[in-house]
Protein backbone atom coordinates (compact mmCIF):
# COMPACT_ATOMS: atom_id res chain seq x y z
CA UNK A 1 0.00 0.00 0.00
CA UNK A 2 1.35 3.13 -0.71
CA UNK A 3 1.80 5.71 1.89
CA UNK A 4 -0.24 8.42 0.65
CA UNK A 5 -3.26 5.33 1.07
CA UNK A 6 -2.34 4.50 4.67
CA UNK A 7 -2.66 8.20 5.46
CA UNK A 8 -5.89 8.41 3.80
CA UNK A 9 -7.32 4.89 5.69
CA UNK A 10 -5.96 6.35 8.71
CA UNK A 11 -7.80 9.68 8.36
CA UNK A 12 -10.74 8.81 7.12
CA UNK A 13 -10.90 5.60 10.36
CA UNK A 14 -10.15 8.77 12.65
CA UNK A 15 -12.66 11.02 11.39
CA UNK A 16 -15.90 9.87 13.39
CA UNK A 17 -14.00 9.80 16.58
CA UNK A 18 -12.41 12.80 16.42
CA UNK A 19 -15.67 14.58 15.25
CA UNK A 20 -17.26 12.69 18.24
CA UNK A 21 -15.13 13.79 20.47
CA UNK A 22 -15.48 17.73 19.44
CA UNK A 23 -18.91 17.31 19.57
CA UNK A 24 -18.97 15.49 23.63
CA UNK A 25 -16.87 18.65 24.67
CA UNK A 26 -18.56 21.49 22.79
CA UNK A 27 -21.83 20.49 21.36
CA UNK A 28 -22.51 22.03 18.38
CA UNK A 29 -22.35 19.77 15.61
CA UNK A 30 -22.36 21.69 12.16
CA UNK A 31 -19.42 23.85 13.62
CA UNK A 32 -17.39 20.82 15.28
CA UNK A 33 -17.82 19.00 11.45
CA UNK A 34 -16.41 22.34 9.78
CA UNK A 35 -13.31 22.31 12.29
CA UNK A 36 -12.23 18.64 11.68
CA UNK A 37 -12.72 19.13 7.77
CA UNK A 38 -9.81 21.58 8.33
CA UNK A 39 -7.84 19.22 10.64
CA UNK A 40 -8.15 16.34 8.59
CA UNK A 41 -7.38 18.96 5.03
CA UNK A 42 -4.22 20.27 7.69
CA UNK A 43 -3.30 16.61 8.39
CA UNK A 44 -3.85 15.34 4.79
CA UNK A 45 -0.77 18.28 3.37
CA UNK A 46 1.12 17.83 6.76
CA UNK A 47 1.74 14.31 7.32
CA UNK A 48 2.89 13.74 4.17
CA UNK A 49 5.71 16.31 4.39
CA UNK A 50 6.58 15.38 8.34
CA UNK A 51 5.34 12.19 9.49
CA UNK A 52 2.84 11.25 10.70
CA UNK A 53 2.85 12.24 14.46
CA UNK A 54 2.85 9.83 17.30
CA UNK A 55 -0.67 10.22 18.42
CA UNK A 56 -2.81 11.10 15.36
CA UNK A 57 -5.86 11.22 17.14
CA UNK A 58 -4.69 13.57 19.65
CA UNK A 59 -3.41 15.34 17.16
CA UNK A 60 -6.47 16.10 15.12
CA UNK A 61 -8.40 16.90 18.01
CA UNK A 62 -6.17 18.99 19.38
CA UNK A 63 -6.10 21.17 15.62
CA UNK A 64 -9.69 21.05 15.41
CA UNK A 65 -10.36 21.98 18.80
CA UNK A 66 -8.35 25.52 18.00
CA UNK A 67 -10.10 25.86 14.85
CA UNK A 68 -13.54 25.20 16.47
CA UNK A 69 -12.37 27.75 19.88
CA UNK A 70 -11.33 30.24 16.94
CA UNK A 71 -14.67 30.27 15.21
CA UNK A 72 -16.58 30.21 18.06
CA UNK A 73 -14.09 33.30 19.44
CA UNK A 74 -14.83 35.27 16.44
CA UNK A 75 -18.56 34.22 16.48
CA UNK A 76 -18.76 35.46 19.87
CA UNK A 77 -16.90 38.79 19.28
CA UNK A 78 -19.79 39.10 16.07
CA UNK A 79 -22.42 38.66 18.33
CA UNK A 80 -21.25 40.99 20.81
CA UNK A 81 -20.83 43.73 18.29
CA UNK A 82 -24.48 42.92 18.03
CA UNK A 83 -24.84 43.64 21.93
CA UNK A 84 -26.03 40.05 22.17
CA UNK A 85 -24.88 37.77 25.18
CA UNK A 86 -23.19 34.80 23.97
CA UNK A 87 -22.86 31.57 26.41
CA UNK A 88 -20.09 29.86 26.05
CA UNK A 89 -20.62 26.19 25.01
CA UNK A 90 -20.98 24.19 28.11
CA UNK A 91 -17.54 21.56 27.94
CA UNK A 92 -18.88 18.38 28.85
CA UNK A 93 -16.84 15.27 29.74
CA UNK A 94 -15.24 13.69 26.66
CA UNK A 95 -16.11 9.81 26.98
CA UNK A 96 -13.77 7.22 24.82
CA UNK A 97 -16.63 5.63 23.50
CA UNK A 98 -17.07 4.67 19.95
CA UNK A 99 -19.80 7.25 18.36
CA UNK A 100 -19.56 5.80 14.82
CA UNK A 101 -23.24 4.63 15.26
CA UNK A 102 -24.24 8.07 16.71
CA UNK A 103 -22.92 9.93 13.93
CA UNK A 104 -24.61 7.87 11.23
CA UNK A 105 -27.78 8.33 12.28
CA UNK A 106 -27.51 11.85 12.89
CA UNK A 107 -25.95 12.42 9.09
CA UNK A 108 -28.94 9.86 7.87
CA UNK A 109 -31.66 12.15 9.82
CA UNK A 110 -35.36 11.74 8.02
CA UNK A 111 -35.03 15.33 7.62
CA UNK A 112 -32.77 15.18 4.45
CA UNK A 113 -32.88 14.22 0.99
CA UNK A 114 -31.41 10.60 0.51
CA UNK A 115 -28.40 13.06 -1.46
CA UNK A 116 -27.60 15.98 1.70
CA UNK A 117 -27.50 12.04 3.61
CA UNK A 118 -25.00 10.42 1.38
CA UNK A 119 -22.59 13.52 1.91
CA UNK A 120 -22.57 14.18 5.14
CA UNK A 121 -22.02 10.97 5.70
CA UNK A 122 -19.56 10.71 3.35
CA UNK A 123 -17.77 13.20 5.20
CA UNK A 124 -18.73 13.43 8.49
CA UNK A 125 -18.16 10.02 8.73
CA UNK A 126 -16.56 8.88 6.09
CA UNK A 127 -13.57 11.17 6.61
CA UNK A 128 -13.68 12.28 2.80
CA UNK A 129 -13.15 15.73 2.18
CA UNK A 130 -15.66 17.93 0.11
CA UNK A 131 -13.59 18.33 -3.14
CA UNK A 132 -13.72 14.47 -3.26
CA UNK A 133 -17.19 13.53 -2.76
CA UNK A 134 -17.82 16.30 -4.85
CA UNK A 135 -15.36 14.36 -7.81
CA UNK A 136 -17.07 11.16 -7.33
CA UNK A 137 -20.74 12.72 -7.99
CA UNK A 138 -19.26 14.54 -10.78
CA UNK A 139 -20.55 18.25 -9.57
CA UNK A 140 -18.88 20.89 -8.39
CA UNK A 141 -16.70 21.38 -5.18
CA UNK A 142 -19.06 24.57 -4.25
CA UNK A 143 -22.16 22.86 -5.17
CA UNK A 144 -21.14 19.71 -2.57
CA UNK A 145 -20.14 22.15 -0.28
CA UNK A 146 -23.17 24.12 -0.40
CA UNK A 147 -25.12 20.48 -0.14
CA UNK A 148 -23.21 19.88 2.97
CA UNK A 149 -23.74 22.94 4.93
CA UNK A 150 -27.52 23.35 3.89
CA UNK A 151 -27.79 19.81 5.28
CA UNK A 152 -26.48 20.35 8.79
CA UNK A 153 -28.47 23.85 8.75
CA UNK A 154 -31.79 20.87 8.27
CA UNK A 155 -30.37 18.72 10.96
CA UNK A 156 -29.93 21.51 13.11
CA UNK A 157 -33.71 22.94 12.20
CA UNK A 158 -34.92 19.67 12.67
CA UNK A 159 -34.01 19.52 16.18
CA UNK A 160 -31.30 16.37 15.41
CA UNK A 161 -28.95 15.69 18.39
CA UNK A 162 -25.85 13.74 18.59
CA UNK A 163 -26.96 11.12 21.03
CA UNK A 164 -28.50 7.83 20.27
CA UNK A 165 -32.44 7.29 20.31
CA UNK A 166 -34.00 4.79 22.16
CA UNK A 167 -33.94 1.36 20.79
CA UNK A 168 -36.94 1.06 19.24
CA UNK A 169 -36.74 4.29 17.49
CA UNK A 170 -32.86 2.80 16.41
CA UNK A 171 -34.05 0.25 14.79
CA UNK A 172 -36.11 2.60 12.20
CA UNK A 173 -32.83 5.13 11.86
CA UNK A 174 -30.91 2.22 11.51
CA UNK A 175 -32.84 1.87 8.87
CA UNK A 176 -32.41 4.42 7.36
CA UNK A 177 -28.55 4.24 7.72
CA UNK A 178 -28.14 0.92 5.69
CA UNK A 179 -30.12 2.49 3.03
CA UNK A 180 -27.90 5.45 2.55
CA UNK A 181 -24.97 2.91 2.85
CA UNK A 182 -26.35 0.59 0.18
CA UNK A 183 -27.07 4.12 -1.89
CA UNK A 184 -23.41 4.90 -1.77
CA UNK A 185 -22.33 1.72 -3.13
CA UNK A 186 -24.29 1.00 -5.55
CA UNK A 187 -23.31 4.91 -6.65
CA UNK A 188 -20.19 3.73 -6.89
CA UNK A 189 -20.63 -0.15 -8.23
CA UNK A 190 -22.88 1.28 -11.03
CA UNK A 191 -19.94 3.64 -12.45
CA UNK A 192 -18.69 2.52 -15.61
CA UNK A 193 -16.88 5.54 -16.63
CA UNK A 194 -15.72 8.80 -15.11
CA UNK A 195 -13.49 9.14 -12.49
CA UNK A 196 -13.18 5.81 -11.97
CA UNK A 197 -11.05 5.88 -9.07
CA UNK A 198 -13.65 8.42 -6.99
CA UNK A 199 -16.26 6.02 -7.74
CA UNK A 200 -14.70 2.79 -6.70
CA UNK A 201 -13.81 4.85 -3.29
CA UNK A 202 -17.15 5.29 -2.93
CA UNK A 203 -17.83 0.92 -3.10
CA UNK A 204 -14.60 0.69 -0.52
CA UNK A 205 -16.20 3.56 1.55
CA UNK A 206 -19.95 2.33 1.85
CA UNK A 207 -18.20 -1.33 2.45
CA UNK A 208 -15.86 -0.54 5.38
CA UNK A 209 -18.25 1.54 7.24
CA UNK A 210 -21.02 -1.21 6.99
CA UNK A 211 -18.16 -3.34 8.03
CA UNK A 212 -17.97 -0.77 11.17
CA UNK A 213 -21.84 -0.88 12.23
CA UNK A 214 -21.96 -4.73 11.91
CA UNK A 215 -18.91 -4.21 14.39
CA UNK A 216 -21.07 -2.10 16.86
CA UNK A 217 -24.24 -4.03 15.71
CA UNK A 218 -23.00 -8.05 15.34
CA UNK A 219 -26.62 -9.13 16.58
CA UNK A 220 -28.78 -7.36 13.80
CA UNK A 221 -28.98 -9.84 10.57
CA UNK A 222 -29.92 -6.90 8.10
CA UNK A 223 -26.90 -5.15 8.58
CA UNK A 224 -24.94 -8.55 8.45
CA UNK A 225 -26.97 -9.07 5.21
CA UNK A 226 -26.05 -5.62 3.33
CA UNK A 227 -22.24 -6.40 4.00
CA UNK A 228 -23.35 -9.87 2.58
CA UNK A 229 -25.25 -7.93 -0.72
CA UNK A 230 -22.47 -5.56 -1.27
CA UNK A 231 -19.73 -8.12 -1.08
CA UNK A 232 -20.83 -10.31 -3.36
CA UNK A 233 -22.74 -7.60 -5.47
CA UNK A 234 -18.55 -5.99 -5.82
CA UNK A 235 -16.94 -9.88 -6.46
CA UNK A 236 -18.79 -9.23 -9.69
CA UNK A 237 -17.04 -5.98 -10.76
CA UNK A 238 -14.59 -7.18 -13.44
CA UNK A 239 -16.85 -9.04 -15.14
CA UNK A 240 -19.73 -6.76 -15.23
CA UNK A 241 -18.26 -4.70 -18.10
CA UNK A 242 -16.23 -5.69 -21.30
CA UNK A 243 -13.21 -4.47 -22.56
CA UNK A 244 -14.97 -1.44 -24.27
CA UNK A 245 -16.63 -0.46 -20.93
CA UNK A 246 -20.17 -2.15 -21.80
CA UNK A 247 -22.36 -3.89 -19.61
CA UNK A 248 -21.83 -7.70 -19.51
CA UNK A 249 -25.43 -9.40 -18.95
CA UNK A 250 -25.17 -11.65 -15.64
CA UNK A 251 -25.74 -14.90 -17.54
CA UNK A 252 -22.88 -13.57 -19.86
CA UNK A 253 -20.12 -12.74 -17.29
CA UNK A 254 -16.78 -14.68 -17.44
CA UNK A 255 -17.43 -16.14 -13.79
CA UNK A 256 -13.44 -17.05 -13.44
CA UNK A 257 -13.11 -13.29 -12.84
CA UNK A 258 -15.59 -13.27 -9.96
CA UNK A 259 -13.58 -12.69 -6.73
CA UNK A 260 -14.15 -15.81 -4.27
CA UNK A 261 -12.71 -14.09 -1.71
CA UNK A 262 -15.92 -11.97 -1.23
CA UNK A 263 -17.96 -14.19 -2.43
CA UNK A 264 -16.86 -16.47 -0.13
CA UNK A 265 -17.24 -14.03 2.99
CA UNK A 266 -20.29 -12.84 1.87
CA UNK A 267 -21.68 -16.14 1.05
CA UNK A 268 -20.60 -17.08 5.17
CA UNK A 269 -22.44 -14.04 6.29
CA UNK A 270 -25.82 -14.50 4.46
CA UNK A 271 -25.58 -18.27 5.67
CA UNK A 272 -25.19 -16.83 9.21
CA UNK A 273 -27.58 -13.81 8.80
CA UNK A 274 -30.73 -16.25 7.45
CA UNK A 275 -30.33 -17.95 10.76
CA UNK A 276 -31.74 -14.96 12.76
CA UNK A 277 -35.30 -15.15 14.05
CA UNK A 278 -36.75 -11.88 11.56
CA UNK A 279 -35.50 -12.13 8.19
CA UNK A 280 -35.50 -8.85 6.35
CA UNK A 281 -35.29 -7.58 2.97
CA UNK A 282 -31.60 -7.44 2.84
CA UNK A 283 -31.14 -10.86 4.07
CA UNK A 284 -33.29 -12.22 1.38
CA UNK A 285 -31.57 -10.07 -1.77
CA UNK A 286 -28.38 -10.99 -0.15
CA UNK A 287 -29.64 -14.92 -0.69
CA UNK A 288 -30.41 -14.16 -4.35
CA UNK A 289 -27.19 -12.69 -4.38
CA UNK A 290 -25.84 -15.69 -2.87
CA UNK A 291 -27.64 -18.28 -5.62
CA UNK A 292 -26.50 -16.66 -8.47
CA UNK A 293 -22.85 -16.45 -7.05
CA UNK A 294 -22.68 -20.15 -6.32
CA UNK A 295 -23.86 -21.17 -9.73
CA UNK A 296 -20.25 -22.50 -11.31
CA UNK A 297 -21.92 -21.47 -14.89
CA UNK A 298 -25.12 -19.40 -16.09
CA UNK A 299 -27.29 -22.92 -16.54
CA UNK A 300 -26.17 -24.38 -13.01
CA UNK A 301 -28.12 -21.20 -11.39
CA UNK A 302 -30.97 -22.80 -9.06
CA UNK A 303 -33.76 -20.62 -10.80
CA UNK A 304 -36.42 -22.07 -8.75
CA UNK A 305 -34.41 -21.20 -5.42
CA UNK A 306 -34.12 -17.62 -6.75
CA UNK A 307 -38.02 -17.34 -7.65
CA UNK A 308 -39.06 -18.81 -4.28
CA UNK A 309 -36.27 -15.93 -2.57
CA UNK A 310 -38.42 -13.03 -4.44
CA UNK A 311 -41.37 -14.33 -3.68
CA UNK A 312 -40.68 -13.75 -0.32
CA UNK A 313 -39.07 -10.03 -1.09
CA UNK A 314 -42.46 -9.34 -2.91
CA UNK A 315 -44.23 -9.75 0.32
CA UNK A 316 -41.90 -7.82 2.85
CA UNK A 317 -41.16 -5.23 0.17
CA UNK A 318 -42.74 -4.88 -2.59
CA UNK A 319 -41.70 -2.52 -5.54
CA UNK A 320 -41.39 -1.89 -8.61
CA UNK A 321 -37.95 -3.04 -9.25
CA UNK A 322 -38.44 -6.11 -7.07
CA UNK A 323 -41.92 -7.27 -9.60
CA UNK A 324 -39.27 -6.70 -12.29
CA UNK A 325 -36.35 -9.34 -11.29
CA UNK A 326 -39.58 -11.28 -9.89
CA UNK A 327 -40.27 -11.84 -13.82
CA UNK A 328 -37.39 -12.78 -14.98
CA UNK A 329 -36.79 -15.29 -12.47
CA UNK A 330 -40.54 -16.71 -12.92
CA UNK A 331 -39.53 -16.84 -16.86
CA UNK A 332 -36.37 -18.91 -16.47
CA UNK A 333 -38.22 -21.74 -14.03
CA UNK A 334 -42.01 -21.10 -15.73
CA UNK A 335 -41.39 -19.95 -19.08
CA UNK A 336 -41.09 -16.31 -21.16
CA UNK A 337 -45.07 -16.02 -20.95
CA UNK A 338 -45.20 -16.75 -17.00
CA UNK A 339 -42.98 -13.39 -17.03
CA UNK A 340 -44.49 -11.66 -19.69
CA UNK A 341 -47.30 -11.74 -18.02
CA UNK A 342 -46.11 -10.67 -14.42
CA UNK A 343 -44.70 -7.93 -16.16
CA UNK A 344 -47.73 -6.27 -17.50
CA UNK A 345 -48.75 -5.71 -13.98
CA UNK A 346 -46.45 -3.10 -13.64
CA UNK A 347 -48.07 -1.18 -17.13
CA UNK A 348 -48.74 2.40 -15.90
CA UNK A 349 -47.33 1.62 -12.39
CA UNK A 350 -46.35 5.74 -11.76
CA UNK A 351 -43.86 4.51 -9.44
CA UNK A 352 -41.45 3.16 -12.14
CA UNK A 353 -40.14 6.35 -13.16
CA UNK A 354 -37.23 4.84 -15.54
CA UNK A 355 -40.12 3.02 -17.92
CA UNK A 356 -36.72 1.57 -19.86
CA UNK A 357 -36.21 -1.29 -17.27
CA UNK A 358 -39.73 -2.57 -18.10
CA UNK A 359 -39.12 -2.25 -22.05
CA UNK A 360 -35.57 -4.13 -21.41
CA UNK A 361 -36.77 -6.81 -18.92
CA UNK A 362 -39.83 -7.36 -21.80
CA UNK A 363 -37.56 -6.90 -24.23
CA UNK A 364 -35.49 -10.02 -22.39
CA UNK A 365 -38.63 -12.24 -22.46
CA UNK A 366 -39.52 -11.71 -25.54
CA UNK A 367 -36.41 -12.20 -27.10
CA UNK A 368 -36.43 -15.84 -25.06
CA UNK A 369 -40.30 -16.29 -26.39
CA UNK A 370 -38.92 -16.25 -29.97
CA UNK A 371 -40.53 -13.67 -30.51
CA UNK A 372 -37.91 -11.33 -32.56
CA UNK A 373 -40.01 -8.51 -33.86
CA UNK A 374 -41.68 -7.41 -30.67
CA UNK A 375 -38.14 -8.02 -29.07
CA UNK A 376 -36.75 -6.01 -31.45
CA UNK A 377 -39.03 -2.84 -30.96
CA UNK A 378 -38.85 -3.60 -27.58
CA UNK A 379 -35.01 -3.35 -27.21
CA UNK A 380 -35.32 -0.40 -29.82
CA UNK A 381 -37.53 1.84 -27.41
CA UNK A 382 -35.50 0.57 -23.98
CA UNK A 383 -32.40 1.85 -26.00
CA UNK A 384 -34.25 5.37 -26.31
CA UNK A 385 -35.40 5.55 -22.83
CA UNK A 386 -32.87 4.99 -21.04
CA UNK A 387 -30.35 8.20 -19.72
CA UNK A 388 -27.36 5.34 -18.84
CA UNK A 389 -24.83 5.29 -21.95
CA UNK A 390 -23.62 1.47 -20.42
CA UNK A 391 -26.84 0.47 -21.11
CA UNK A 392 -27.96 2.17 -24.15
CA UNK A 393 -24.98 0.04 -26.29
CA UNK A 394 -25.97 -3.11 -24.35
CA UNK A 395 -29.34 -2.08 -25.59
CA UNK A 396 -28.48 -1.48 -28.79
CA UNK A 397 -25.92 -4.59 -29.30
CA UNK A 398 -29.29 -6.74 -28.45
CA UNK A 399 -30.95 -5.08 -31.00
CA UNK A 400 -28.53 -5.02 -33.60
CA UNK A 401 -27.95 -8.96 -33.05
CA UNK A 402 -31.67 -9.37 -33.73
CA UNK A 403 -32.14 -7.15 -36.64
CA UNK B 1 -30.75 12.99 -10.99
CA UNK B 2 -29.29 15.78 -13.39
CA UNK B 3 -30.67 18.03 -15.80
CA UNK B 4 -30.31 20.24 -18.54
CA UNK B 5 -32.87 23.19 -19.00
CA UNK B 6 -32.50 24.80 -22.23
CA UNK B 7 -33.61 28.03 -22.36
CA UNK B 8 -35.26 29.70 -25.99
CA UNK B 9 -35.78 33.05 -26.45
CA UNK B 10 -36.72 35.18 -30.00
CA UNK B 11 -34.41 38.08 -30.37
CA UNK B 12 -36.67 39.76 -32.44
CA UNK B 13 -39.48 39.92 -29.43
CA UNK B 14 -36.98 40.06 -26.99
CA UNK B 15 -35.95 43.73 -27.87
CA UNK B 16 -39.60 44.43 -28.16
CA UNK B 17 -40.20 43.91 -24.00
CA UNK B 18 -40.95 46.55 -22.12
CA UNK B 19 -37.60 47.29 -20.22
CA UNK B 20 -39.40 46.64 -16.63
CA UNK B 21 -40.14 42.90 -18.31
CA UNK B 22 -36.83 42.70 -19.45
CA UNK B 23 -35.46 43.18 -15.61
CA UNK B 24 -38.32 41.02 -13.95
CA UNK B 25 -36.67 37.89 -16.66
CA UNK B 26 -33.34 39.07 -15.55
CA UNK B 27 -34.15 39.56 -11.87
CA UNK B 28 -36.91 36.11 -11.41
CA UNK B 29 -34.04 34.13 -13.30
CA UNK B 30 -31.18 35.62 -11.04
CA UNK B 31 -33.24 34.29 -8.14
CA UNK B 32 -33.59 30.89 -9.35
CA UNK B 33 -29.96 30.65 -9.52
CA UNK B 34 -29.61 31.97 -6.36
CA UNK B 35 -31.75 29.61 -4.71
CA UNK B 36 -29.92 26.39 -6.47
CA UNK B 37 -26.83 27.87 -5.44
CA UNK B 38 -28.36 27.84 -2.07
CA UNK B 39 -29.78 24.52 -2.26
CA UNK B 40 -26.41 23.03 -3.59
CA UNK B 41 -28.59 21.37 -6.34
CA UNK B 42 -26.81 24.05 -9.40
CA UNK B 43 -24.25 22.71 -11.68
CA UNK B 44 -23.92 25.66 -13.79
CA UNK B 45 -25.19 27.85 -16.23
CA UNK B 46 -24.60 30.40 -18.78
CA UNK B 47 -26.57 32.66 -21.51
CA UNK B 48 -24.81 32.52 -24.81
CA UNK B 49 -24.53 35.37 -27.38
CA UNK B 50 -26.98 36.02 -30.32
CA UNK B 51 -27.34 32.98 -32.83
CA UNK B 52 -25.86 35.96 -35.12
CA UNK B 53 -22.72 35.06 -33.65
CA UNK B 54 -22.93 31.63 -34.13
CA UNK B 55 -20.56 29.51 -36.44
CA UNK B 56 -21.83 26.19 -37.92
CA UNK B 57 -19.64 23.39 -38.42
CA UNK B 58 -19.95 19.89 -40.98
CA UNK B 59 -17.28 17.94 -41.94
CA UNK B 60 -17.59 15.80 -44.81
CA UNK B 61 -14.90 13.75 -45.99
CA UNK B 62 -12.84 15.32 -43.88
CA UNK B 63 -13.43 18.64 -45.42
CA UNK B 64 -14.43 21.13 -42.92
CA UNK B 65 -16.82 24.01 -43.56
CA UNK B 66 -17.63 26.43 -41.25
CA UNK B 67 -21.22 28.95 -42.21
CA UNK B 68 -22.25 31.92 -40.21
CA UNK B 69 -25.65 31.77 -38.16
CA UNK B 70 -27.12 29.24 -36.26
CA UNK B 71 -27.43 25.45 -37.21
CA UNK B 72 -31.56 25.67 -37.33
CA UNK B 73 -33.37 28.62 -39.02
CA UNK B 74 -35.96 29.33 -36.53
CA UNK B 75 -37.63 32.08 -34.43
CA UNK B 76 -36.69 31.10 -31.26
CA UNK B 77 -33.35 30.30 -30.42
CA UNK B 78 -31.51 28.80 -27.85
CA UNK B 79 -30.11 31.69 -25.14
CA UNK B 80 -28.88 29.74 -22.51
CA UNK B 81 -28.60 26.68 -20.12
CA UNK B 82 -29.02 25.73 -16.15
CA UNK B 83 -27.93 22.58 -15.08
CA UNK B 84 -28.83 21.28 -12.03
CA UNK B 85 -29.22 18.58 -10.11
CA UNK B 86 -32.11 17.76 -8.37
CA UNK B 87 -33.84 14.54 -6.07
CA UNK B 88 -36.86 13.75 -8.56
CA UNK B 89 -38.39 14.68 -11.72
CA UNK B 90 -41.13 16.90 -10.44
CA UNK B 91 -38.36 19.62 -8.46
CA UNK B 92 -36.98 19.66 -11.98
CA UNK B 93 -40.33 20.44 -14.05
CA UNK B 94 -41.01 23.06 -10.97
CA UNK B 95 -37.64 24.69 -11.58
CA UNK B 96 -38.59 25.13 -15.52
CA UNK B 97 -42.16 25.97 -15.03
CA UNK B 98 -41.06 29.39 -12.28
CA UNK B 99 -38.37 29.85 -15.37
CA UNK B 100 -39.46 33.60 -16.33
CA UNK B 101 -38.35 32.50 -19.99
CA UNK B 102 -41.18 30.07 -20.57
CA UNK B 103 -43.92 32.93 -19.77
CA UNK B 104 -42.75 34.39 -23.11
CA UNK B 105 -41.06 31.51 -25.11
CA UNK B 106 -40.56 28.55 -23.74
CA UNK B 107 -37.45 26.08 -22.06
CA UNK B 108 -37.08 22.51 -22.30
CA UNK B 109 -35.75 20.19 -19.71
CA UNK B 110 -33.98 17.34 -20.83
CA UNK B 111 -32.12 14.76 -18.47
CA UNK B 112 -28.38 14.42 -18.94
CA UNK B 113 -27.04 10.53 -19.65
CA UNK B 114 -25.00 9.05 -17.10
CA UNK B 115 -21.91 6.54 -17.49
CA UNK B 116 -23.84 4.19 -14.60
CA UNK B 117 -25.32 0.95 -15.66
CA UNK B 118 -26.63 -1.72 -14.15
CA UNK B 119 -25.85 -5.38 -15.70
CA UNK B 120 -29.35 -7.18 -16.73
Amino acid sequence: MRTEDRHEDLLRALAPQVLGALVHRYGRFDACEDAVQEALLAAATQWPREGVPDHPRAWLVTVASRRLTDELRAEQARRRREDAVAAEPPPAPVADTDDTLALLVLCCHPALSPASQIALTLRAVGGLTTGEIARAFLVPEATMGQRISRAKQTIKAAGGTFALPPERELADRLRVVLHVLYLIFNEGYSATAGPDLQRADLVREAIRLTRSVLALRPDDGEVAALLALTLLTDARRAARTGPDGALVPLAEQDRALWRREEITEGAALVTDALARVRVGPYQVQAAIAAVHAEAPRAEDTDWPQILALYELLEGMAPNPVVTLNHAVALAMVRGPQAGLDLLATLDGDARLRDTHRVEAVRAHLLELAGERPAALAAYRSAARRTTSLPEKRHLEARAARLG
Amino acid sequence: MKYMLLIYQNPANWQELPDGERDAIMSDAGAIVEELTASGELIGGEGLADSSLAKTVRVRDGVPAVTDGPFVEAKEHLAGYCLFECETPERAIEIAVRWPDARHWAVELRPLMTASGEEM
